[in-house]
Formats: structure tokens, sequence, C-alpha cells
């Protein structure tokens, strides 16, 4: 059974169409990029897997059970964690707090158990020293590092990852994919929308490429960027070159 | 270093000082507040009185809009039918100050069908609907003609007291309920609920991916508010023994609880207190100016929305990192278990 299986999935914002037929399936612990210009409906797809944008039409499952009519909060107690785009920490509460949100309410863990877990998603993304720190005061880098560490002490089977490579510096960027590695390599199913190619060829195994809503590409990487389509769509010759060359 | 060795000796504190202090500082205060009506005159221990009336609706109300997000300006429909019920069950023969906690659960069981119907309007929509339930709920009160109608009833049940013990009873109902609802926030945003709360006011989207159950948490804050809202409007029919509705249901309690969690500081415990005594200290200086007092009051509410929008406790707490009430998680120390 696949951990994620999307059929004829479909949604509009008006006369907007952001995903139009898409098909697919994640295999437990795959790690899977997503590319597409802007505007192709990546972070809409996304919102429609976690819950956040209600589907229009076909259907998605998660480990068999149907997530039409899931509440996001049930979708992420049954393990599917992300991060958003634009971080969005509980500025208010301390570091550790919000990842307590994460194993105490997505993980369903209690007492010392979800302090464990909170403390050890900093751990992994490398945030343990500032714990106690006000989250709003944390730098951009932090702040991703943080969305993710959130997202995993939800204790998720399916990481969805909204280009969180995004604004970072090549060093910061070569960090967190070694963080996102070891996370694929202890069974997390990744899937991955990033516009720093160099880092999802680093990560990702297979690559999927969305234009205007709809999946134009679906495979190996390398194989996909060559592509026809999705050079068409979004690289170009110049881009693409360099990416393969690295 | 491995992860099990450091986790297994993972300190979380719920506060950077001491709790003694807290404790030592709340005991005292405990103290000096319930034997205030023998040691003040009696004018103080009136305002002392409508303080506490105070501090509990701004308490409730910032329960909902400072954690919830819900900006309530129909909350004083709970306090009319709080004091409505207490009305009730006194008409029925049960003693006044034995119907508070009666009045308060009334109006929770009141409000679950209500949330259904608020909750499926957002912002402005939402706030505007909860003045309409709050007028409603005005209009068929004074339709029953047992409760008095539309002029009002008189509250039975306290006639058996005289004049001092009456002040005494009045001013210890509204201190022991005040206490209550103070306590039981405080004890509320301790607990795995109350880190969801603190989640949603910072980010209910981000909160509800993160797993929480947000119109659950919501539901229950609007439930909580309403009986604290209507233990509130008990203790305000046993104060001010005529129960009428143009009173009870006015719209100036919830103008009052609004004034006084927004200058304290929304999204805190302290906040609403502050909030309360700076309303009740302004309006003892300015009450004999007239119209000078809701210029005044108006002018602060939108300066400190302007230039201080966390409110006084949230500028205090800034600045000198003081909390009265913690409740926060801190991680203290961490050693290998080896």
């Amino acid at each position: 059974m696949p951990l994620l299986q999307l059929e004829h999935v479909s949604k509009k914002f008006g006369q907007v169409v952001v995903a139009d037929d898409i098909n697919f399936e994640l295999e437990e612990g795959e790690a899977v990029g997503i590319v597409g210009p802007n505007g192709a409906g990546k972070t809409s797809l996304f919102g429609i897997i976690s819950g956040d944008v209600r589907l229009y039409g076909g259907q998605i499952h998660f480990v068999g059970q149907a997530l039409e009519r899931m509440h996001p909060s049930v979708r992420c107690r049954s393990g599917i964690g992300r991060t958003y785009q634009v971080p969005r920490p509980f500025e208010n509460m301390t570091v550790f707090e919000n990842t307590l949100v994460g194993s105490q309410q997505g993980a369903v863990l209690r007492g010392r158990k979800s302090h464990e877990a909170a403390f050890s998603a900093l751990e992994r993304t490398g945030l343990s020293s500032l714990a106690n720190r006000a989250a709003g005061s944390l730098t951009l880098m932090q702040r991703k590092r943080l969305e993710l560490a959130r997202a995993l002490a939800t204790q998720p089977r399916l990481l969805l990852l909204d280009e969180i490579a995004g604004g970072l510096t090549d060093l910061e960027v070569t960090e967190l994919t070694g963080i996102i590695r070891s996370i694929n390599a202890e069974g997390v199913t990744i899937l991955w929308i990033e516009h720093v190619v160099r880092a999802l060829l680093s990560t990702v195994d297979r690559l999927l490429c969305l234009a205007s809503g709809a999946l134009v590409a679906d495979g190996e990487p390398r194989a996909v960027l060559a592509s026809e389509a999705v050079r068409r769509v979004y690289l170009g010759d110049r881009i693409l070159n360099e990416a393969m060359d690295s | 270093m491995s992860t099990r060795e450091s986790l297994s000796s993972l300190d979380v504190r719920r506060s950077t000082h001491s709790p003694l202090i807290t404790l030592v500082g709340s005991v005292v205060l405990v103290s000096l507040f319930s034997v205030a009506p023998w040691i003040v005159p009696a004018w103080f221990a009136s305002i002392l009185m409508n303080f506490f009336i105070l501090v509990i609706m701004a308490t409730m109300w910032n329960l909902l809009a400072g954690y919830s997000g819900m900006v309530s300006i129909g909350q004083q429909a709970f306090v009319g039918l709080g004091a409505y019920a207490t009305l009730f069950f006194a008409i029925k023969g049960m003693s006044p100050l034995a119907a508070i906690p009666l009045a308060a659960l009334a109006c929770g069981v009141i409000a679950l069908p209500v949330t259904y119907l608020l909750f499926r309007l957002r912002g402005g929509y939402f706030s505007i609907a909860t003045w309409v339930v709050a007028d409603t709920a005005m209009i068929i009160i004074g339709t029953v003609a047992y409760l008095g109608g539309g002029t009002g009833h008189y509250l039975p049940g306290l006639s058996n007291f005289d004049p001092v013990s009456l002040t005494h009873v009045q001013y210890l109902a509204s201190w022991s309920v005040a206490l209550v609802v103070v306590i039981g926030t405080y004890v509320l945003l301790r607990s795995r609920l109350g880190l969801v709360l603190a989640s949603m006011r910072d980010n209910e989207v981000a909160a509800r991916s993160a797993g929480a159950h947000v119109t659950s948490a919501r539901r229950i804050v609007f439930i909580v508010a309403a009986a604290g809202c209507g233990a509130a409007g008990a203790v305000l029919a046993i104060s001010q023994p005529f129960v009428q509705p143009g009173n009870e249901f006015s719209m100036s309690w919830t103008a009052e609880m609004l004034f006084a969690s927004m200058i304290g500081g929304l999204g805190t415990i302290e906040g609403p207190i502050i909030g309360s005594v700076v309303y009740f200290v302004l309006f003892q200086w300015l009450g004999q100016y007239g119209a000078w007092y809701f210029i005044v009051f108006g002018s602060l509410a939108v300066g400190i929305a302007i230039w201080q929008p966390r409110g006084l406790w949230g500028a205090l707490r800034d600045r000198f990192h003081v909390e009265l009430l913690p409740v926060g998680h801190w991680v203290r120390e961490r050693r290998s278990a080896k």
C-alpha cells in the first residue's frame, strides 16, 4: 500500500486552476522533490494534502485512509507534518514551547515524553541551545529550522517541506539538507517543494514538476530536469546545465 | 553524547524564578483581600467589590479575545443570563449565594449551542453576531413576566442579613468568585489546553497543522468565558439586588472588560488584572469630571493600541522580565547521564 496516494486531485480558486487532475503515489521512505514556476500550484498542493486547502475534486489517501473530510489537526496526528514557505513560529512562545505544541498535540504525547520529543526535535535541528529563547527573536535560518523542528516533533511519517532552503546562504542550505537527509534515512518520507535545485538534487531520489496546476513530469531527478516539458515551463537551458554540472 | 543520555536528564520548569515568590505573594494578597471588608471603610470595600467583578469579566474576555481571537462584543449576554439565572433560583427559594455556581453552569450550558451558530462566522461578523445574541437574550428575558419582565425584579433571599453583614457577604461573594476565576484561568493556561491557546494566539494556522484541535479549544474557551461571565452576573445581581434587563445586559459591561484587557495587555493572565486596577483608579479620579472621563478613557485606549499594543503589563514584562503568574516552560539544565 502506498503511503500517500493522490487520484485526480483538482482545485480551483475562482477561475484559477491550482490543481488539475493530479495523480501520483508516494511509497514509505521515499524522498521526493517538487519543482515548478511560481504560481504552479505547489504550495496549494501541500495545502490540499495537509488540509489547509479544501479539495475541489478527486481523492487523497494516506496509509489507505481517505483524507478529504479529515481536519488538518487530525491529518497531522495521523502522520502528516508540514512546514510553511514563510515560517509561522509561535512568536510569543519559547523555541521549546513551539516544538512542545507539536509533540503534545501532533504526536499526542504527555508529560515527560512530550518534553523529550520536543527537545529531541530541537537537537536534531541544532536549536537546543536556543530552547528558552522567544521564537519571535530568531533569525530567518533559525525560524526555518524551527519550522522543521516543530513538524518533526509531531513525529510524522510524511514530512511536507515548503521551500525550506529559500533565502538561506549556501552553507546554511548544506547544513539543512544534511538534516533532511538524516531524517529521511530514519524512514520519514519527504515531499519537498524547492527552488534551490542543488539542495533537491543532493537529497531526493524522485522529482515531480508542476506547471499551471498540472503534473508535467515525474521521475528520476536529472531525467526530469532534462526533459523538454520541464525546460519549457521552468528552468531554461542555462540554469539546467549549471545544475547538471554541479 | 547520545540523544537518549542527554534526554534522560532533561529538566523542564514552569517558571524562571522560585515558585515560592509567587506562592508567598499570593498568600499575602489572598489574606489581605479576605479580611479587607473588616479593616477598610465601607466605600472602599464597595469599590473593591466592583473591581473584582471587572477582574472576573476582563479575565474571561481576555481568554476569548487575547488567546482565541474571538472578539466578542456581546459578552454582556452571559452577564445578564447569569444575573437572571440567580434571580430564577432565588425566586425558587434557593440562597442567591448557592445559586452562583448554578448560574455559571447554566450560562456554560446555554453557550454550547450558541457556539454552533457563532463559529460559522469569523472576524467582524463573529463580533456583530455576539452582539445579536446579547440583544436577543435581553429581549427574550424582558418578555418573561415571572422574572419581572422589562421592569425587573428584586432579588429575594438576602433580607435575612443586616446591612453590615450584607455588605460583607456581597464583598466575599465577588472576591471568592474572582479568586476562583483567576486561579482557574491560571490552571487552565498551565495545562495542555493552555499551550494550545497560546499557540492559537500566535498563529492559528500553524497551531492546526501542528495537531492542535483549534475549534474544540475555541469552543471550550467560549463555554468557560460564558460560565465566568455568568458568575460575574450572579455576583452583580447579589451586589445590586434589583435585577433589570437594561442594567444586566448593558453593553457597558463588555466595554469595560474590553478596556481593562486591552489596557493591561491581551494574552497574559496579569494584563486584565492590571487593566482593572487602571480602570478603577481612573474612574475614581475622573468620575467627577463628567464627559471628560469618557474622553480620557477613549484616548488612553487608542494610545495604548497604537504605541503599546501588548498593553501595560506586556511593556513591564518585556522591560523587567517578570512574571507574576508564570505559565511557560523553561528548559533549565541538561546533563549527560553517564
